[in-house]
């Protein structure tokens, strides 16, 4: 870890943050706050999150920023004494920081000065002057009938919309997309989310550190491993609890298989969405024998409460050591012959290249994450940059290709099953013997701790604070997913409606980690 | 091609048998059940209320060679107009109540109903009841079978459509 402070002629005062992740912490006022992030990005950097908190029974309302530079992570806080809360408006600097900023209007009223202001998380279930996760706020019952979103017209001759959605013609999530079309060419393409929005934040207030790692894990189910150990990295953070090795690679292990397990079901779907049935039929298989060996060896397909704050909850045997390592030589063979079939497949290749194109330029200038991210030439990825502890000792390379469409995104994700495969043998030959838990220790009262891993889809963050007595104060889950959809509306600009499936696919992003 | 046909050939019949809860259900009496109720195979609108997506890979899992969905004539639809079973994962945001509350309407009759997982059965971890959820799928529409588990595994949620489809009278 760097220990130069960054931007010294910003007069801003860094702070080193306890925990698992290499960050530094400020506090800014407005001017600042616009600065630090102008730096960043001059330098390189992205936003990872922003959010807001109700603190008036202390100091006020306050603004949570969490940016990425380097090796590091830098957390900022912008205090705001006033009862009408204004921040400077980041989204000129950061393209992503537009949706996030719309979101921390809808749910705490405190509001960007400048930028788009129309509502995001907010429908209708709540009214435009309530604010759900401030302190006493009284949301009235029933839900009051939807308001038109106002969605940016495309005129011209010829040009007509296509509504899609909540409810979609296939097994996924609910939400809306907007399409202006001539014929079957897409000018723009405008996503409506929030359908999804369920009160996750606003039902982590008050819980205790051990019960909330429950609602953590189910902020988006197929990242449930990722979500769990930011969530239990921050916990331990706020803490000062000392995670146990053991406890730490069995983490590992099951992170590499969350992503090999979704990398396996992106890969089949889509092929199967530019026709390759027998995509779908062979990794849905594979797929499967993956998670028939967790239920296995974690007594369950998908683990969901397999961490817990301060370690996990169940050791894994040397005969479950032995079902892993067996069942990855096999599945290792079968991926060898399958991305021989899919490289030379023509017909899929035909589709799949160009299509869904998010060239190198777009992507840093979007800040797009994750697996995304490294298919537009972004050699990004957490496991290699933070580095947090145990893939300190893995040397992961991030996976990277240039051409930004959906052969790209395809090809990151066969090149990172591979790496998992290489991963999960070397937490499992470097296994540490030893506890798999520790005790939380006294929570360091008032502070903001912050937890991330990468996961499948792209660095997840969470950031918390808790009481003396151990309740969560405020617990802010963020999903890579916020960073990526803006990409998507450019990605399909140009290509025909029928492509969608596929580019959509080929992103595959989440809705509820993004609705909250 | 012959790559294909070779890992095709390779890889086998993986297809396993439905998993029976009774005795009397075999496949060939859900074939005749199937075709009593609803004249034809059955086809599956699946809703996401508002579900965490876990439960969706697990829907997913029932297309997979392993369970062959399709085999047992079950299918999913793209439209509630074609379809005989809404299969809903909550829990319902109250920004999905309108929009489920449309897709049964538009379910032609007789329609089936089966709630997926703890969430769409009574809201989960995500509670009875906030201000942006309503909890389980039988706060906004009737339900006829629920699914529990988290998520409920493939065997689980086949068993529920089972059960579902056996329930019925003829000609409902």
């Amino acid at each position: 870890m760097k220990t130069t402070t960054p931007f010294a002629e910003l007069d801003v005062v860094w702070t080193a943050m306890p925990g698992a992740l290499p960050a530094l912490r400020a506090d800014v006022g407005a001017v600042q706050l616009s600065q630090v992030c102008q730096c960043v990005r001059d330098d390189g950097g992205r936003l990872v999150s922003l959010w807001g908190e109700d603190r008036r029974n202390q100091d006020g309302f306050r603004l949570c920023v969490v940016l990425e530079l380097g090796e590091r992570l830098l957390v900022v806080e912008h205090p705001m004494h006033s009862d009408v809360p204004s921040y400077p408006d980041l989204s000129a600097i950061f393209p992503s920081a537009a949706r996030l900023q719309r979101a921390t209007f809808d749910l705490l009223g405190i509001r960007a000065l400048g930028g788009d202001a129309r509502p995001w998380l907010r429908h209708c279930a709540w009214a435009a002057d309530t604010f759900p996760l401030r302190g006493g706020a009284v949301v009235a019952a029933g839900t009051p009938p939807r308001e038109p979103y106002p969605f940016i017209p495309v005129e011209g001759d010829g040009v007509h919309e296509i509504a899609v959605g909540p409810v979609h013609a296939g097994t996924i999530e609910p939400g809306h997309f907007r399409f202006s079309v001539v014929g079957e060419n897409v000018l723009r393409l405008e996503a409506h989310l929030g359908y999804t929005h369920k009160g996750i934040e606003k039902r982590l207030e008050g819980m205790t550190l051990a019960d909330g790692i429950a609602l953590a894990a189910r902020v988006s189910g197929d990242s449930t491993i990722a979500f769990a150990w930011a969530y239990a990295m921050a916990a331990e953070a706020l803490t000062d609890t000392p995670v146990p090795p053991r406890a730490l690679a069995l983490r590992a292990l099951l992170l590499e298989r969350e992503r090999l397990a979704n990398h396996l079901g992106d890969i089949g779907g889509i092929g199967n969405d530019a026709g390759l049935g027998f995509g779908l039929v062979q990794f849905s298989r594979l797929k499967e024998d993956l998670l028939r060996v967790n239920a296995e060896v974690w007594a369950a397909r998908y683990p969901m409460d397999a961490l817990m704050p301060g370690g996990v909850r169940a050791d894994l045997t040397p005969d479950g050591a032995q079902r892993l390592l067996d069942s990855m030589a096999s599945m290792e063979t079968e991926l060898r012959v399958l991305r021989d079939i899919y490289d030379n497949h023509a017909g899929l290749q035909d589709r799949f290249m160009g299509a869904g194109c998010v060239t190198p330029a777009l992507a840093q200038q979007l800040g797009v994450v994750g697996l995304v991210a490294r298919a537009s030439g972004q050699a990004q990825d957490w496991r290699a940059s933070l580095r947090m502890p145990p893939y300190a000792g893995s040397t992961v390379t991030p996976v990277v290709r240039e051409d930004g469409d959906v052969a790209a995104r395809v090809d990151v994700r066969f090149d990172e099953a591979f790496e998992s495969l290489r991963l999960c043998r070397h937490f499992l030959a470097t296994m540490p013997a030893g506890p798999i838990r520790a005790q939380l220790g006294q929570v360091r009262t008032g502070h903001l701790a912050v937890g991330g891993v990468e996961g499948w889809r792209g660095p997840v963050l969470v950031g918390l604070r808790a009481s003396a007595d151990g309740r969560i104060v405020r617990c802010h889950p963020h999903d890579p997913s916020w960073h990526n959809w803006p990409a998507i509306e450019h990605a399909i600009m140009g290509n025909i409606v029928p492509d969608f499936p596929l580019i959509n696919k080929s992103f595959n992003l989440s809705y509820s980690g993004h609705d909250l | 091609m012959l790559k294909m046909l070779r890992q095709i050939i390779r890889v086998g019949l993986v297809t396993q048998a439905p998993p029976v809860t009774d005795p009397s259900l075999l496949q060939t009496r859900l074939h005749e059940d199937i075709h009593r109720v609803f004249g034809r195979a059955l086809c599956i609108r699946h809703v996401d209320a508002g579900s965490c997506n876990g439960c969706e890979l697990e829907i997913h899992a029932l297309s997979n060679p392993y369970y062959n969905l399709e085999g047992l004539g079950i299918k999913f639809v793209a439209s509630p107009r074609h379809a005989d079973a809404l299969l809903v994962t909550g829990p319902v945001s109250r920004h999905m109540a309108q929009a489920l509350q449309r897709t049964y309407d538009a379910t032609p009759e007789p329609k089936l109903v089966i709630a997926v997982g703890d969430c769409g059965a009574c809201g989960g971890v995500f509670g009875e009841s906030s201000y942006a959820s309503l909890g389980g799928i039988a706060q906004v529409i009737p339900v006829d079978v629920t699914v529990r588990g988290c998520p409920p595994s493939p065997t689980a949620l086949l068993q529920g459509i089972l059960s579902a489809v056996q329930r019925q009278p003829a000609g409902r």
